[in-house]
């Protein structure tokens, strides 16, 4: 310390880092992982890709987050918050990944900020730069609302990682075997609830059906093209998401046929000038979500936890 | 007391292999490698503390490398058993903690991500681990070609026995217990909860 007037504070500063539980820094969770962009790729269109799915994931976490604490009883409770980690976890590679790809899309932040790419993609950009389909955004219902989310979310997220494994970008495709053995764990959670409530009581049945026709117009869009997501598939890195099309309609339909419950009739929600929420246009319901999941860290930009 | 736990793998043989094989090798290797894979052998998983990372099957590797310098540099790779595993941020401060008090000054921890970890990894010294601790260990991890199948109704694996009675009269829980790796079972006989570590 140069100040000679130090605190007792002073000897905890610097030198062994290991007397903390955590550390004292953040850490690189690609740390040795071989980045560079695949040839042929362009690094922007790659970062923007990474950002979509790490975006979804980001944005369902946190919405499974909120449950925490208030499921009908604590092993959902667990299971939910345990769904929010495994997605908590895949938004995190993909965010970094990104930022690997293009720091352009990086927030900048004050000089000597500590705070990682990943968490400057998370906790400062607006929502017009998330990328997340809407379905991920919308706010929280009851327990069949959770349900329904996760079940269509999860299908259309397991055909996506199961084909984005042989990726040409070699992080995209570690992410992706990863992420299937997680997800198809999800899926399995939500596919046994929607039969369970189903199958229930009048009040559960009501419910499910409740929730299925609110979520139902939001599911078009995880398995609609996108320009971007077409023209990474076309070069080996990304998965054009109406090539899911098919696989995800024979689950969701064995879900539904077991359960009893029809197919909803309803019309995919349609974007605003062709815009959805893969090109940053979302509902109300994401800003909401931001500002909560955003204050803490953007009130402390240089902030070490 | 049960002894029936399942027979191993023929992945966890290989992991045992492969365990062997660091070791086989290090001791062969100059001493500063054999230091390393010894002190980074020593770590233990910080929320399965029975299980070390080695059998855990979590440590991938672990080199000496010369700098430019000439300073000897401790290069320790690991795995993340699942993608939002919170606990690799302490075990990275443990294997460089061991390894300075090893004498290394220099420890760098690098992350593996391809290919993704397996519950066959855990190694049979962490299988006993696990049992010895009331721990039901993994079955062989699924191995399937085609799309994952929904299951829907059904229990997801044959039930494990009971780690404390060896009772087979198991019921599942949960898929999701209080780590990521973990399912909650409960045995009818002895009414104990158990925890089963997933096969993935």
């Amino acid at each position: 310390m140069s100040d000679e007037h130090g605190s007792v504070f002073d000897g905890l500063l610097g030198g062994d880092s290991s007397q903390w539980a955590f550390g004292t820094d953040f850490e690189d969770p690609l740390a040795g992982v071989d980045t560079t962009t695949p040839g042929g790729v362009d690094p922007a269109e790659l970062a923007a890709y990474c950002l979509m799915l790490g975006d979804d994931a980001l944005i369902i976490s946190q919405r499974l987050s909120e449950w925490c604490s208030r499921a009908p009883d604590l092993e959902e409770d667990i299971a939910l918050a345990n769904m929010a980690l495994d997605l908590l976890g895949q938004a995190r590679l993909l965010l970094a990944r990104a930022a690997a790809a293009d720091p352009g899309v990086v927030p900048a932040l004050p000089e000597g900020s500590p705070v990682p790419p990943e968490d400057a993609l998370a906790f400062f950009r607006d929502d017009r730069d998330f990328r997340n389909v809407r379905l991920a955004e919308v706010a929280n219902g009851d327990f069949a609302h959770v349900v329904v989310r996760l079940l269509l979310f999860s299908t259309a997220r397991l055909a996506l990682l199961e084909r984005l494994r042989t990726s040409r970008d070699q992080v995209l495709a570690a992410v992706a075997a990863k992420g299937v053995k997680e997800v198809a764990y999800h899926r399995d959670w939500a596919g046994r609830w929607f039969l369970t409530l189903a199958r229930g009581t009048e009040e559960s049945h009501r419910r499910l059906l409740a929730a299925l026709d609110e979520l139902w117009p939001l599911q078009g869009e995880l398995v609609a093209a996108h320009p971007l997501e077409g023209s990474l598939a076309e070069s080996g890195v990304g998965v054009d998401p109406a090539s899911l099309r098919e696989e995800v309609d024979a689950v969701l339909d064995q879900v539904l046929t077991v359960s009893g419950v029809p197919r909803p009739e309803r019309a995919p929600l349609a974007g605003v000038g062709g815009r959805t929420g893969r090109d940053g246009l979302h509902t109300e319901a994401l800003g909401r979500l931001l500002a909560e999941m955003q204050v803490v860290a953007r009130a402390h930009p240089s902030g070490r936890w | 007391m049960s002894t029936d736990r399942p027979a191993p793998s023929r992945a966890c043989e290989a992991a045992d292999a492969g365990r062997r094989a660091v070791e086989a090798t290090a001791t062969r290797a100059p001493d500063a490698r054999r230091r390393a894979v010894e002190a980074a052998g020593e770590v233990r998983d910080p929320e399965m503390p029975m299980l070390t990372l080695a059998d855990l099957g979590v440590l991938r590797g672990v080199e000496v490398e010369r700098d430019a310098d000439g300073g000897e540099v401790v290069i320790a790779s690991i795995t993340p058993t699942y993608t939002g595993c919170p606990a690799m941020a302490t075990m990275r401060d443990d294997l460089v903690h061991r390894l300075n008090d090893a004498g290394f000054d220099r420890v760098e921890v690098r992350v593996v991500l391809h290919p993704a970890w397996s519950s066959d990894w855990i190694s049979e010294r962490g299988r006993a681990a696990l049992h010895a601790a009331g721990l039901s260990a993994p079955g062989p991890a699924p191995r399937r070609a085609g799309p994952v199948l929904l299951t829907l109704s059904g229990p997801p694996r044959p039930a494990p026995p009971c780690p404390r009675c060896g009772s087979a009269a198991t019921r599942l829980t949960s898929e999701f217990g209080a780590t990521a790796c973990k399912a909650l079972y409960r045995c009818t006989d002895c009414l104990e909860p158990f925890e089963h570590v997933k096969e993935i």
